[in-house]
């Protein structure tokens, strides 16, 4: 199947319309749509029960939608000549615990139907990648959690798949390990791999994604790069010696609030911030600490999912 | 579809499931070996006619062939209720599924395998069981072979079935429902028999549609029809000949019909196709 998705111009990773999923009477996902571009990380995020992990089963065809459509790499999503670009870690995973690492690497080969001649290189390469090499020849069932989980990574990078789906992938993982993970989904970006990454750590996530995009109920309600979707950024003062009318004289830099001797500003950009500590200290204040104002993801993460919009937020 | 063929029989072997039921049938065969000796043994001793120890040895062979096709019944259920359930239930499926694999191949696959497996058991059982009271008693069914063929099917169908229910049942329930509905069938096919000989219409109506839904009895009738002694050994006997006739007729009944045996061919193939269309449906 080589069919082109139409919006972009640059055949997108992922694109989605008003993809809808029902379970009965439970509605899984309300109408997902977003685009994911060729080669960048995106973060998928959302509150347990807001329909990541359906949205990622109808991207892979393992589940039907019940509405809507999903392309991937160009092809409808399920289409099996495409799943030979893609790699899939499940959040759920689990490998046949009767064959040793290297033994289900080498099946994993099989199914993406890679030429037989380099799997001695792909496996060995993954092996080296997730740190597993010296338990290659060892019975996955002898293997923990965090091991399994650095297999199935593993294996989701098997023949250099064009688009990687990262269904929480360090949730097994200890702060090394989610180190690593974090250094190899920085690896695939250089080389051109986009990776979709489900996570709930929000901070794993504020480290590695160029987009993310926040679902809940079903659908998203705020997608676009990471900068843009944590607003205005800020610089925070603890200062002394300004009075009110000083004060406000500085509203030319920004909104200005004060609360427990800090100032902070909003909106300064970083070459206007030495400009404001000029005019405090000309104006007759003290400067006793500066530091940056951000808004972290967390913090936009609860914005949005305690109070959702009813229609999705486009901040790109 | 050859890939999940040979990871089936990979797993049977790695998971040591051969070896535990060869180790499980030279034990049965042993058992029973030394049973069929002392029958013979004693009967000698007892001035038996040779057409009495042959007929003996005949309905002894029938009873340890009916056990062994529940055995392999249960055996049947135990590797089709898995064959998918589990690894949808514990998530490796997603793993697979996630591939350029076809549903219809893993399906095909999968059967394929387990069909291997049945078959080999079933072939190597009944062989060497029948071969050892061959050797042990010089009693000889009229179709050792066909035996052996009926119980290698009769282990398919358990297994196709099964493998049916797991598309969409868990483990638990699918063998559940398979063990209950073959041993089900089985009572309806006794009641059957006997409508048949007090002519009760109803029972034999209810003995048709049992094999229509599961055609599990008529494959026991060919397991039974190809070891019980002819009707010259139990003439000949002069204890037991009656008893071993009335009691054949309800219990073993007659060979299976063509279309019968037709029947089966299209069964294995209609479930096949229906389990097929509903994993191919199935939300992982």
């Amino acid at each position: 199947m080589t069919a082109v998705a139409g919006p972009v111009l640059e055949t997108p990773a992922i694109h989605t319309t008003e993809l809808a999923k029902r379970y009965g009477s439970t509605v899984a996902l309300t109408g997902l749509s977003l685009t994911v571009p060729g080669g960048e990380v995106f973060g998928f995020l959302g509150p347990n029960g807001a329909g990541k992990t359906t949205a990622v089963k109808l991207l892979l065809g393992l589940a039907a939608p019940s509405g809507g459509e999903a392309w991937l790499l160009g092809a409808p999503a399920g289409d099996a000549a495409t799943r030979r670009r893609v790699g899939y870690l499940p959040e759920l995973f689990r490998y046949q615990g009767w064959l040793t690492a290297r033994e289900v690497l080498a099946l994993h080969c099989e199914l993406a139907r890679l030429p037989r001649a380099g799997w001695g290189n792909e496996i060995a390469g993954a092996l080296r990648t997730v740190g597993l090499e010296r338990r290659a020849d060892d019975r996955v069932e002898a293997f923990s959690k965090g091991m399994q989980q650095r297999l199935g990574l593993g294996v989701a990078l098997l023949g250099r798949p064009d688009l990687v789906i990262l269904d929480e992938p360090t949730s097994a993982l200890d702060p090394v390990g989610r180190h690593e993970v974090r250094a190899i989904i920085r690896e695939l970006r250089e080389r051109g791999t986009a990776v979709f990454l489900n996570s709930h750590l929000l901070t794993e996530v504020e480290h590695v994604c160029d987009r993310v995009a926040v679902v809940d109920h079903g659908r998203v309600v705020a997608s676009g790069r990471l900068q843009e979707l944590l607003g205005t950024t800020g610089v925070r003062l603890r200062q002394a010696g300004l009075d009110q009318a000083a004060l406000q004289s500085l509203g030319r830099f920004g909104r200005t609030s004060v609360e427990d001797g800090w100032l902070t500003v909003e909106g300064p950009k970083d070459e206007e911030v030495a400009d404001l500590v000029a005019e405090i200290v000309r104006l007759g204040g003290r400067v006793y600490a500066v530091e940056p104002r951000q808004t972290t993801l967390e913090d936009r993460f609860l914005q949005l999912v305690d109070h959702a919009p009813a229609r999705a937020e486009e901040t790109r | 579809m050859t890939t999940i063929l040979r990871l089936t029989l990979r797993e049977a072997v790695r998971r040591r499931l051969i070896w535990a039921l060869f180790v499980m049938t030279v034990l049965v065969v042993v058992i029973t070996g030394w049973g069929f000796e002392r029958f013979v043994t004693i009967s000698h001793q007892r001035h038996l006619l040779d057409a009495e120890i042959r007929l003996g040895v005949a309905q002894l062979l029938l009873l340890v062939a009916f056990m062994f096709s529940f055995v392999l019944a249960m055996t049947a259920v135990f590797f089709g209720a898995p064959a998918l359930a589990a690894d949808v239930e514990s998530g490796l499926m997603l793993g697979l599924l996630s591939r350029p694999l076809r549903r219809v191949d893993l399906v095909l696959g999968r059967w394929l395998g387990l069909a291997v497996l049945v078959i080999a058991y079933a072939a190597l059982s009944g062989a060497l069981e029948i071969a050892v009271t061959a050797a042990l008693t010089g009693w000889v069914p009229p179709d050792p072979l066909g035996a052996v063929a009926y119980l290698a099917v009769e282990g398919v169908v358990l297994m196709t079935l099964a493998l049916l229910l797991s598309t969409r049942m868990s483990v638990v329930t699918g063998g559940a429902v398979a063990v209950v509905l073959f041993g089900l069938v089985w009572l309806i096919g006794i009641l059957a028999r006997f409508g048949a000989l007090l002519h009760i219409d109803a029972l034999t109506q209810a003995g048709i549609v049992s094999q229509l839904v599961l055609p599990s009895d008529a494959l026991w009738r060919g397991v039974a029809s190809s070891l019980q002694a002819p009707a010259a050994v139990i003439a000949a006997s002069v204890a037991g000949g009656q008893g071993a006739n009335g009691f054949n007729e309800v219990f073993t009944g007659s060979a299976p019909t063509v279309a019968e045996l037709a029947w089966v061919v299209a069964w294995i193939a209609i479930l096949l196709a229906g389990a097929v269309v509903l994993f191919r449906r199935r939300d992982l």
